[in-house]
């Protein structure tokens, strides 16, 4: 039953998203876009916050990284896109794995402090280079034309293209949560200790994870710098950090895809209340507040919560509350 | 004279700002480091409340035409009294629950509060006055001394030894530290340990409005004053480690002084080289250098 809805809910998904180059005057493509990478981006980031455990406040640093490593090659040597979104990609992974390895030798707390705090080296680095254009951002960026044969000027190229790799990215998510490689991700979340006693190696796991997440993260930034033909400060500013940690919260970070709804929550915002100026930012912190007090499912965790309660076997309710439990420790 | 080829008056010039940066530094680890021991929440807002500090200080001289030394006194209270608001109200929710979301809670309070100030001021500086009494410069024959800025790095140093002797040596701190060891059997002692947790965190957040405060006549006053300074801050106390609260001041005052020579030396590096430091000794020493293993 369950099963049965959510493939159905996948096929009128990406359904309506074939349909939206088609319908402009209902939805605006480009924010659609915009949304789509942000949804990639939390999923991503879900991989360390969610499934490992691991409180990253640093990861504006992998997603800005990446749409400036993706600038660079497109614009100033001149490379075809797929090679600037390798580049982008190759470049987060790397940065994530090097921060990883840093940030692990503490924990909890400290971790995302560590993160955050080599997120905003990052960001004085970005600052200073001189490719960056400092305060005005990287501009410009052509679109250019994707394995020699998709000339992704074209918006509609553009949209299908980024809907493929997003959708890619988002599979790639979800194999690696339903791998035993993230099986053993959940157990590092549950017992640290038990898991090293098993003898894994915690550490490269971590760090692995870390990789990965910022690599995926990467592709999401890759991609947005390609649909604005931007990329500039705000993209790895720690305020963005925050917003995919809310993204993430929002949607429920013990589901695969909850994050995607808080990435469309959050982007739809920003999007329709735009000309509220710094009203936005209150009410973000303000969600931000009621999620951590009262709403630490996110939308997606309480549906499914709910959808769980309604089945009568004790057996389910009995290991659903076991897992509620351990999730509380997160 | 000069050393490694910078005049003395340049050097001891750039000793001196980096010592008031770390005067700042010190007073603001110093009240993340109190909340932390016994709230276990690391306060994101520390940041927010310097700035409301400043901001505070400000509309009251521009509006009540307090002075700076009125303002010094009131502002803390008025916004300590602020944070024991939101502790009674939001932060006791979420005690029994893991650090992470005292984090995240009060990273939400910094939007709001941030973007509260701005909606009302604006993003940009707003210039502050300094004190009269202030003003000036000491000659002391090989450098010139700004008197405001020699008063900042007092100040910090008596509410560093201030605070510690408070924490150290009073029954108060002993409270406090027996709450920081044990919360449940020092309330079967018959302490109020809950009043407690509400005023250490109101103490804290007065304090880092009090650091607002003494900033403003240095820095213009805008919005994000403050979350710029607490990511350097947090960086500062993943160096020192929490647990003393001498280790976060005199680690705070010594990367202040870094930073400063840094900038003598290699000036683009200026606004990395904490955070590189920071890198440096998570490689070298983990635990941070006055730091105790954590849990």
């Amino acid at each position: 039953m369950l099963v049965l809805l959510k493939s159905s809910l996948m096929i009128a998904v990406v359904a309506a998203l074939l349909a939206v180059p088609f319908v402009p005057h209902l939805i605006y493509p480009v924010f659609v876009m915009k949304v789509m990478c942000f949804a990639l981006f939390a999923c991503a980031y879900n991989l360390l916050l969610g499934h490992t455990g691991i409180v990253s406040f640093g990861h504006a640093a992998f997603f800005g990284t990446a749409a400036y490593v993706t600038g660079y090659a497109m614009r100033d040597l001149g490379l075809p896109p797929e090679i600037g979104i390798a580049a982008g990609i190759i470049c987060s992974a790397a940065l994530g794995a090097a921060i990883g390895t840093l940030a692990i030798r503490r924990q909890g707390i400290y971790l995302a402090m560590i993160t955050l705090a080599l997120a905003q080296l990052v960001y004085f680095v970005f600052l200073q280079a001189e490719f960056t254009g400092a305060e005005d951002g990287m501009q410009e960026i052509p679109r250019g034309v994707l394995f020699g044969l998709i000339n992704l000027r074209s918006d509609i190229n553009l949209f299908y293209v980024v809907m493929a790799f997003i959708g890619a990215g988002l599979w790639l998510v979800y194999r690696i949560v339903n791998s035993p490689f993230g099986e053993v991700l959940r157990a590092i979340r549950e017992h640290e200790p038990r898991a090293r006693s098993l003898g894994y190696a915690i550490e490269k796991y971590k760090i692995l994870a870390f990789a990965l997440s910022a690599g995926l993260s990467g592709l999401a930034g890759s991609l947005k710098c390609i649909v604005f033909q931007l990329a500039a400060l705000t993209d790895v500013h720690w305020h963005m950090s925050g917003e995919v940690i809310l993204m993430t919260l929002l949607g429920g970070m013990s589901t695969v895809f909850g994050p995607a709804i808080g990435a469309i929550l959050v982007s739809a915002l920003h999007h329709y209340f735009d000309a509220l100026g710094a009203w936005v930012t209150i009410v973000i912190g303000l969600i931000f507040i009621l999620c951590v007090l009262v709403f630490r499912r996110g939308v997606v965790g309480q549906l499914h919560h709910m959808l769980q309660e309604q089945r009568p076997t004790a057996l389910h309710a009995g290991r659903l509350d076991l897992k509620e439990g351990q999730h509380a420790q997160v | 004279m000069e050393i490694f080829g910078v005049p003395l008056q340049a050097f001891l010039g750039q000793i001196i700002l980096g010592l008031v940066n770390g005067a700042f530094y010190a007073v603001l680890s110093l009240g993340l480091a109190i909340i932390f021991g016994l709230l276990r929440i690391v306060n994101f807002a520390h940041g927010a409340f310097f700035m409301t500090g400043a901001f505070v200080a400000f509309i009251l001289g521009r509006h009540l035409n307090l002075g700076y030394w009125s303002s010094l006194l009131a502002v803390p209270v008025v916004v300590g009294l602020f944070g024991v608001l939101f502790e009674r109200l939001f932060l006791r929710r979420i005690y029994g629950l893991d650090p992470i979301y005292g984090l995240l809670l009060t990273f939400g309070l910094v939007l709001v509060i941030e973007g509260g100030f701005r909606v009302a001021f604006g993003s940009s500086g707003h210039p502050f006055p300094t004190p009269p009494e202030l003003r000036g410069v000491w000659d002391l024959g090989f450098m010139i001394l700004p008197v405001y800025r020699a008063f900042v790095i007092g100040v910090a140093v008596v509410v560093c030894l201030a605070t510690w002797f408070i924490i150290e040596k009073t029954r108060v701190g002993a409270y406090l530290r027996a709450a920081t060891e044990r919360p449940d059997l020092t309330r079967a002692f018959g302490i109020n340990v809950p009043l407690l947790l509400t005023l250490t965190y109101g103490s804290g957040v007065g304090l880092a409005a009090f650091a607002g405060v003494l900033a403003a006549p240095i820095q213009h006053v805008y919005p994000s004053m403050g979350s710029d300074l607490v990511i350097i801050v947090f960086a500062i106390v993943v160096i020192g480690g929490l647990g003393s609260i001498m280790g976060s001041a005199v680690t705070g005052l010594g990367l202040g002084v870094i930073e400063g020579l840094t900038k003598v030396y290699y000036s683009q590096a200026s606004a990395t080289v904490v955070f590189l430091v920071m890198a440096l000794v998570l490689l070298l020493r983990p635990a941070g250098l006055f730091g105790r293993e954590e849990t």
